[in-house]
Formats: structure tokens, sequence, C-alpha cells
């Protein structure tokens, strides 16, 4: 019963989902998105759901997005968490971090966030680090297949040679991060209808 | 930079002009001496040797007035077609100035040409043939490539831009020049209000779609688009409405007889006449939908259909004195949806390219009449006129700008922006269409036509050349991209990463828009309009189309350059290297930049992209099914390994089902050994059981279909055998063959998509990519499975 649902969702997830999206407005059009992709009413998403997404197929990034909805192996996104993955994207509110409570943990749409999201893209076994094997992967689906093999071992190798600074072979985070530092993160992963 | 535009330029162009000029040589020489005969007995080519007493027949003789008309018109046309062939072939100038610009160009040197050689009957432009026959093509093609979801969505502020923008323009402009008139210095008070009105309602009509290709890579953000694409549409029918009326205004004769009560009776005409104008249009893009149901088995007509009932839709409007504008673009609007789901996908390219043929043949004549307009003697040349005419479109364009959607921005979720602002201000670059309500004034009410003209185009002239030309930049500077710092390969990779997972994700949110409207639209549309206008059993049909031709074609070509080995997605067959000593060259670094530049893959594009002038070839298609196929293969192949995913995840009861059937039957599961000793060999075929497709449960199995059935499979290098992709293949190709209605049955599962209106128009988009791959692997698997063999039989 459709109508059942929502009150399930809104009664007992409100609050907390709400304060991830900072404002019901986009909240509510987030619930009518997931109830559109959730096409047997189950009250939860699939990967399958997810891959229904047609414009996701000719991503290149297509699958690892949609398994960034589906953390630990998980087989279901209920709505909290669907909206805890889009809430990294909202853009940042300047007058957020001031305001912030510094006990409380940081809003999902800070840098460190977001930059933390773009992370797990990369690094799939979870190891904290990017391995070289991991950065070619990643090369690999997003380049076009004219490059040839040795072309993309080298690019990956200066890749990784120029974000490495301790010399273990694989980029970590803070490397990571170190390496963007210049990049206007914020903006890049902001998505304006979420605010 | 400019030379290298100059050599496509000059062979061709050269030796075309000096055809023409030698032709309108003759011509005007035949002219001089066949003057008489020639007026008086126009059509009678054979008679005209009467009037001479010719005893011999001549061997060769030249008859240039029989052919001038359509000949010349030819040449022009040719002429600009050839031009743009050199415009394009340098490919940084359709970035640099709208193509517009080149029109202009072409159309004055044609004038130059026809003023040059002093051809005693210069083409004319007169009312019927401007409105009957020039004008239709452009607002067809303009309603025709609307997208109309954006449209929609963005309606209000459409509607309250265009229509409001260009009444206060008119009369702004027109007022503003009354008062300048009344200053006698300039000589120019007998200029009545009536007159400079209409002047201010005709200099009103923009044409900024013409600047649109200009500023396409900057990004324009979508709503930006529709403000532009919407004004564009509905400015040239709120113009040729306005003009009429204050025509009609004009006729009675005495400017003091005109009463309030006329002025109200004007505005009603005007509301009626665009309403009638829409619903008149409407009604024929029904009519024109419904037909298009039968006509399955004669598809050469439906281009036809379609061109013919939107002209209808026009001359109907006309002949009740409704906008047929409006008309003519409602039709095209609503006949759009409709006709492209029931035609073929041949007819459904031959409207796309005829009508942009026929709108670009129309601009061009257009244009060229305003070149021959502009060489010539009849100018009036007021300088304060056409000065505080100039002065005042800009001022009056940017009051309107900033007043309306200061208040438009009030009711948006998503407010323009300054920079958004700005950029429509400065896109309101005048076209054809101002052009050819000036010259089609009538002399008798308008004794100072000729100033009108003059001013018409200067206005039209600066705004396309400067303005025009220095949109782009504008935009650019105003878009403050970090474009020139060099970035390291680190972040180059990272910010496209970035950039695809952003489109990704936007993707994932979806469109989002006033749902309670489209919802009712769509409810209605599903339970009445789609059974009474679209065919039966029909699949989206040019997207599938579209799917079947290009992936099959791709496929082909990416296994047989041994791409899509499955070596590529193997575990790293080496340890991990000793990195770190390898110093790099500062040219290597270079090199792999511009290796990750130009073949990383294009963000996909979210933002609508129309060319006025062209249908161009979409670029991403071929990379869309590069990254579809080569997905496919991916998942396939790590299917085949058990796993689910490609990193390795543990395969859960689910996936077992990844190794069967999709539809619950047995068989396959025995049938697994076999496959796995399956060496290539065709006349394993016979042995396949053939399979029943059965209407598969809604609940999640829909892309396992996609997976299993995958036509396309990687050709093994090294002898390892061919895999369950391949008698699967068989099966279907019996299968397909076999029966066709099989093939169609898993369809209504896409239709039942359809049926669910909460999900809004994006699912029917998804369920059709969907959907087109699942039926487009089904379609190409009966033909490739004959390409299929050959190459098998190679290894």
């Amino acid at each position: 019963d459709p109508k059942r649902c929502s009150c399930v969702y809104f009664e007992v997830d409100l609050n907390p989902t709400c304060r991830l999206l900072g404002g019901s407005a986009s909240l509510l059009r987030l619930y009518h998105r997931f109830r559109a992709l959730d096409r047997n009413k189950k009250g939860y998403l699939s990967r399958v759901d997810l891959q229904q997404i047609g414009a996701l197929a000719v991503n290149p990034l297509g699958e690892r997005i949609i398994d960034s909805f589906f953390p630990d192996g998980n087989l279901r996104v209920d709505f909290p968490g669907f909206v805890r993955v889009l809430a990294h994207f909202r853009p940042v509110d300047d007058d957020d971090s001031g305001m912030r409570d510094p006990k409380q943990p940081e809003p999902l749409n800070s840098r460190m966030n977001k930059l933390r999201f773009v992370f797990q893209l990369y690094d799939l076994d979870r190891d904290g680090k990017i391995s070289r094997h991991e950065m070619l992967q990643v090369l690999r689906l997003m380049v076009g297949v004219q490059v040839t093999e040795e072309q993309l071992e080298s690019i990956t190798d200066r890749t990784v040679q120029e974000a490495d600074e301790d010399g273990d072979g694989a980029v970590s985070f803070l490397e990571f991060t170190k390496s963007l530092e210049k990049m206007d993160i914020e903006q890049k992963m902001s998505i304006r209808i979420l605010k | 930079m400019g030379f290298p535009m100059l050599v496509p330029f000059s062979p061709w162009c050269w030796l075309l002009l000096l055809v023409v000029l030698k032709c309108s040589e003759a011509s005007s020489d035949l002219n001089k001496s066949t003057n008489s005969t020639a007026q008086h007995e126009p059509n009678v080519r054979f008679a005209a040797a009467s009037s001479e007493a010719d005893e011999k027949i001549s061997v060769f003789a030249l008859d240039y007035d029989y052919v001038q008309i359509p000949y010349e018109v030819t040449l022009w046309i040719l002429l600009a077609s050839l031009a743009k062939i050199g415009f394009h072939l340098y490919h940084r100038l359709p970035g640099l100035m709208p193509e517009s610009c080149l029109l202009i160009i072409v159309g004055a040197l044609v004038g130059a040409i026809i003023f040059g050689t002093d051809h005693k009957s210069p083409p004319v432009m007169d009312s019927s043939i401007y409105f009957l026959y020039l004008l239709p093509p452009i607002v067809l093609e303009g309603g025709y490539f609307m997208p109309t979801r954006p449209f929609f969505e963005n309606i209000g502020s459409i509607l309250w831009w265009a229509g409001l923008g260009a009444l206060i323009n008119a009369f702004g402009i027109g007022l503003s020049l009354y008062l300048i008139c009344q200053i006698k210095a300039f000589g120019l008070t007998d200029v009545n209000l009536l007159q400079n009105l209409l002047f201010g309602s005709l200099i009103s009509a923009v044409d900024p779609v013409a600047v649109l290709a200009v500023f396409e890579e900057a990004r324009v953000n979508e709503p930006l688009y529709m403000m532009i694409f919407g004004e564009a549409l509905l400015n040239d029918g709120i113009s040729v409405v306005l003009y009429n009326i204050l025509i009609a205004f004009t006729k009675m004769h005495k400017f003091e007889d005109i009463e309030p009560v006329d002025i109200l009776a004007g505005c009603a005409r005007f509301i009626i006449v665009g309403v009638g104008g829409v619903f008149f249009g409407i009604i024929f893009g029904f009519i024109s939908a419904f037909i298009t149901r039968f006509t399955q088995n004669i598809s050469a007509i439906e281009p036809l259909i379609v061109f013919m009932f939107s002209y209808l839709s026009y001359l109907a409007a006309e002949t009740l004195y409704l906008s047929g504008i409006l008309a003519i673009t409602a039709c095209a609007v609503t006949m759009k949806k409709y006709v492209e789901e029931n035609v073929s996908q041949t007819s459904y390219t031959t409207i796309k390219y005829f009508m942009k043929m026929l709108s670009s043949v129309s601009e061009t004549l257009i244009f060229i009449f305003m070149g021959v307009s502009t060489i010539g003697k009849n100018h009036e040349w007021n300088w304060a006129f056409i000065c505080f005419t100039l002065v005042f479109c800009q001022i009056w364009r940017a009051i309107s700008v900033f007043a309306l959607f200061y208040v438009s921005n009030q009711f948006r979720t998503f407010p323009f922006s300054i920079k958004d602002q700005c950029i429509i201000f400065y896109s309101g670059v005048r076209g054809a269409g101002s052009f050819s309500l000036a010259f089609l004034l009538p002399l008798s009410l308008f004794p100072r036509k000729k100033m009108f003209v003059t001013a018409t185009l200067v206005v039209i002239y600066f705004t396309v050349f400067i303005q025009g030309i220095t949109i782009g930049p504008l935009v650019r500077y105003l878009d403050v991209r970090k474009t020139n710092k060099k970035e390291s390969i680190n972040e180059e990779l990272h910010i496209r990463l970035m950039d695809h997972l952003k489109a990704g994700i936007e993707d994932v949110c979806g469109q989002w828009s006033h749902y309670q409207v489209r919802d009712k639209f769509k409810k209605f549309d599903h339970r009445y309009l789609r059974k009474i206008l679209t065919r039966k059993n029909q699949p989206k049909s040019s997207i599938v189309s579209l799917y079947k031709k290009l992936e099959m074609k791709q496929a082909i070509e990416m296994v047989e350059t041994g791409i899509l080995s499955s070596t590529a997605f193997s575990v790293p067959h080496q340890a991990q290297r000793i990195h770190g000593t390898k110093r790099l060259s500062p040219e290597d670094v270079e090199s792999m930049r511009d290796i990750l530049t130009h073949n990383m893959y294009q963000v996909r594009q979210r933002t609508l992209s129309y060319n006025k002038y062209n249908l161009k070839p979409q670029t991403s298609e071929k990379q869309a099914k590069e990254i579809l196929i080569r997905r496919q293969n991916t998942l396939r192949e790590s299917m085949r390994k058990g796993h689910s995913l490609p990193w390795g995840k543990p395969a859960g009861t689910k996936n077992i089902r990844y190794l069967s059937f999709p539809y619950g039957h047995p068989q396959p599961i025995r049938r697994d050994p076999k496959v796995a000793d399956f060496t290539g060999d065709d006349s394993s075929d016979s042995e396949l059981p053939s399979i029943m497709f059965k209407p598969y449960p809604r609940t999640g199995t829909l892309k396992k279909e996609t997976q299993e059935i995958i036509p396309m499979k990687s050709f093994p290098r090294g002898g390892k055998p061919c895999h369950f992709g391949y008698p699967r293949n068989t099966s279907q190709e019996e299968h397909v063959g076999a029966g066709r209605r099989e093939a169609l049955r898993p369809k209504p599962l896409f239709h039942a998509v359809d049926e669910e209106f909460e999900s809004g128009e994006e699912s029917e988009e998804e369920a059709s990519a969907g959907g087109s791959r699942w039926s487009a692997e089904h379609r190409p698997s009966k033909q490739y499975h004959r390409s299929h063999s050959p190459l098998l039989q190679r290894k």
C-alpha cells in the first residue's frame, strides 16, 4: 500500500534524513525519485533498479557509481541510505561551517567527505590505499579503446608516481587529498538541485 | 588565420562567381535585346521566333529567359552551400562566428554581383512569396526540433519572457523613436506614431538561436537554453501578429479616429489570434498523428503527410486571419511525439533532414534578398533615426530582460543568475524575420519605407556581426573557467572522474519538475491519446533501430581489431612492477597528457544541443556504444568467472541464476557442460533445444537478460573455447527466425513501465534505453549470426 509506505518512511526517518539534506523540499523530491526507481514497490532499491537508469549504462563509471550505493556488500538500499549517498553532493553553504557544532560529525557534504566518496570509487578493496592496479583499472574504464595497454600502464605509473610521497607504490587517502588540494572540489561535486 | 579559410573558398567560389558573372552578363544582354518580346510574351518561348523571320535552324542558341528564375535561384543556393562547406572546413570558424554571418556575406556578395552586372530584373521578394513559401519551413523546423520536456517545464517563464518581452520591446522602441521623431532637427516629423510602433514591432523580432552554436561548448544550462529557444520560437509569431494588427490600424486612415475601443479590440484580437492559432495547430497535429498510424505499408508517404499537414495548419490558420506561425509551431510540437513513434526509421530521418534542408534554403534565400537590398541605390540614410534605433534596441532589450527576469525569478525554483541574464540580453541578434517584415511594408502607407529598410539592415548587420562574434568570448569570460593552467596528469584524471561521477549522480537524481501537472497529462496521454494515435505493438522504433545499426557495426569492428580480448580484464599477470626509478622526460609527460585529453571519454552532455543549420551526428553516440559494449563484455566475463562484481565479491545464490537462462528453464543448466567443451563448431547448433521465451517476472531479472543475450562476444585468442554466448546466439537465431512474436513479447514489460505515472518521463527514456538494448540485441542476433560464423571459422 503506497500510502502506508510513505507514512512509514516519513514517520521513522524524517529527522536524521532531513538533517542530512538540510531541508525537506529536496527530501520530498528525492522520495518521489526513490519511489519511481523502485519498480516493484519493494520499499528498497536493488542494484537492478539502479541499472535501469539508461544514462548510467553509458557512463564509464556507471557500475562503480551504482556500487557506491551499496556499501559493505549490501544488496539493498533503503531510502535513508539512498539519501545518505546523495547528501554528499549537496552544495556547500558558506554559513554552514561557521555555525557548526564541533562535537557533531562532519556534514556529509564537507570537502573531506566528498573526497572520501571519490576515493572509495578508486579503492575497491577498501584497504585505504589506491594501488597501482586499482588506478589502472579506473584509467582503463575512462579511456577509449584506441589507447594501447602499454600507454595505459605508463600513464598509470606516472599518476601513481606523482601522488605517491612515501614511496609505497600506492596512493593513500592523505596523498590523494594532497594531490587535489588546488582543485575546487566543493564546486565540482555539487549538484544544484540538491540544495 | 584568414588564409586557410580563403583557400577552400577560392577554387570553388571563384569558379562559381565567374559562371554567375557570365550568366548575368548574358542575361543582361539578352534582356536588352529581347526586352520587348520578353515583356509581351513571357511564356511563349517558341513563338519568339515569329518576330524575326528565321530561315535557318540555328545549331546553337542561348535562351536564358526561359530558365532565368529557377537557374538563378539554384545558383544562389549552391553558392551558399559551397560557402557553408568552406565555412565548416576550417574547424575553428563555427565557434567564432554564427553561421548567419556567413549567409549574410554570401547574400551581400550575390547582391554585389547583381548590382555590378546591372541586372535588369533583380529578384524581388513580395509578400505572398515570403509569407506563403519562405516563412513556414523556418518556423516548422524551429517547432519540430524543440525539446518538449524542458519547454513545458519552463513554459511559464518562456511565455512570460517571450510574450511580454516582445511587447515591451516593440512598444518601447516605437514610443522612444516617436519621441525622437518629434525633434524637428532630424527631419523625421512626418513619421507618425503608428509607423514608429510598427517599426518597433518588426525590429524587435530576434533570432537568438543563430548564436547558440557559438557558445554551445560553454555548457549553457538547460533553462537558459530553453529561454533562448523559446524566445526564438514565439518571437516570430508575436511580431507578425503585432505587425498585422498595426497594419490594420494604419489602414484606418485617420489617426485621430482610433478610440480606446479600437485599442481594446486590438488587444482582444491579439489574444484570439494567438490562442486560435495554437488551437488549430494542435488539431492538425492530432489528425496527422492519427493518420500516420495507418501508414505502415506505404511508409514512403509518411514524410509527405507530416509536411502537408503542417503546411495545411499554417494555411488554414492564415485563412481565418489567425496566427499561422503559432499554428504550425503547435502542430509540429504535438505531432512530433506520436509521429516519431509511428513512422519508420527511414521516414524519421527523412523528415528531419528534409526539414533542415527546407528551412536552410528558405533562410538562404531571404538573406540573398537582403543582400540584394543592401547593395543598391534605394537607401535613405538618416543618421539620427539609425543611431537612435540601434541605441534603443539595446536599451529596451536590457530593460525588458532585467525587469522581466527579476519578476519571474521570484516564482522560479532555480532563479536565473545575473550572468544568465547578461547572456540572454546579449544574444538579441536580429535575423531574417525583421528584414522581411521591413521589406514588405506597403509603400503606400509608409512613404519613408526606404529609411525603415535601411535602419533595419543596419541593425541586422550590427547585431549579427558585432554581437554574434563577440558573444562567444563574452560567454567564455563569464564562465570564468581556469582553462589556462596546466594540470598534472593526476588532476586531469581525477577531474574527469569527478565530472563523470557528477553526471552519474545527476542521472540518479533524475529530472525534477512539477510533478502534478505532468503526471496528469501523462495519465491522460496514456489512457486515451496513445491508444488512438499510435500503432499497436510498436517498439520505440527510432531508438531501437539506431541501436541495432550502430551497436552491431561497432561490435563487429571492435571484435575484429581484437580490442575486446578477454585478457583485458584478467587479474594482473605480472606482479607490481618496480616503480619509482623511471624518470619520465617532459615530452613523455606531455604526450601522456595528450593521450589522456584526447582519449578519455567525454562527460555525457546533459544540456541540449541544437544547431540551427546543421544536424550534427552525435559523436557521443559512438562513445556511448563503446562504453556499453565494453560494459557488457566485462559483466559477461565476470559472470563467467562466477563473480557478480568485478572485484570478486563472493557469488551469492542470486548469481547462480546468472549461469542459467533467466526464464527458469531447467535445461540450460544441463547444457553448460556441453558449452564448456564447445569449440566453435557450427554443427552443434542443431542439438540445441529451442528455448521458449517466457515473459519473465518483473522482479529484477532485467539486467541479467541483457547480459545473457549479448550477441557480440570476444573471440578467443589463443584458442580458448567460445563460451555460452554463442549457443545462446544460435538458439535465439532459430527462435527469432521461427517466431517474431516471441521477440516482441518481452516488450509488454517495457510498456508496463510506461504505465507507472509517478515515474515521470525520464523513466520512459530509461526503459527505452534498456529496452532498446534488450530488443536490439534480439534483432541483430539473427543477422549477426551470419557474420559471426565466418569469423569463427577463421580461427
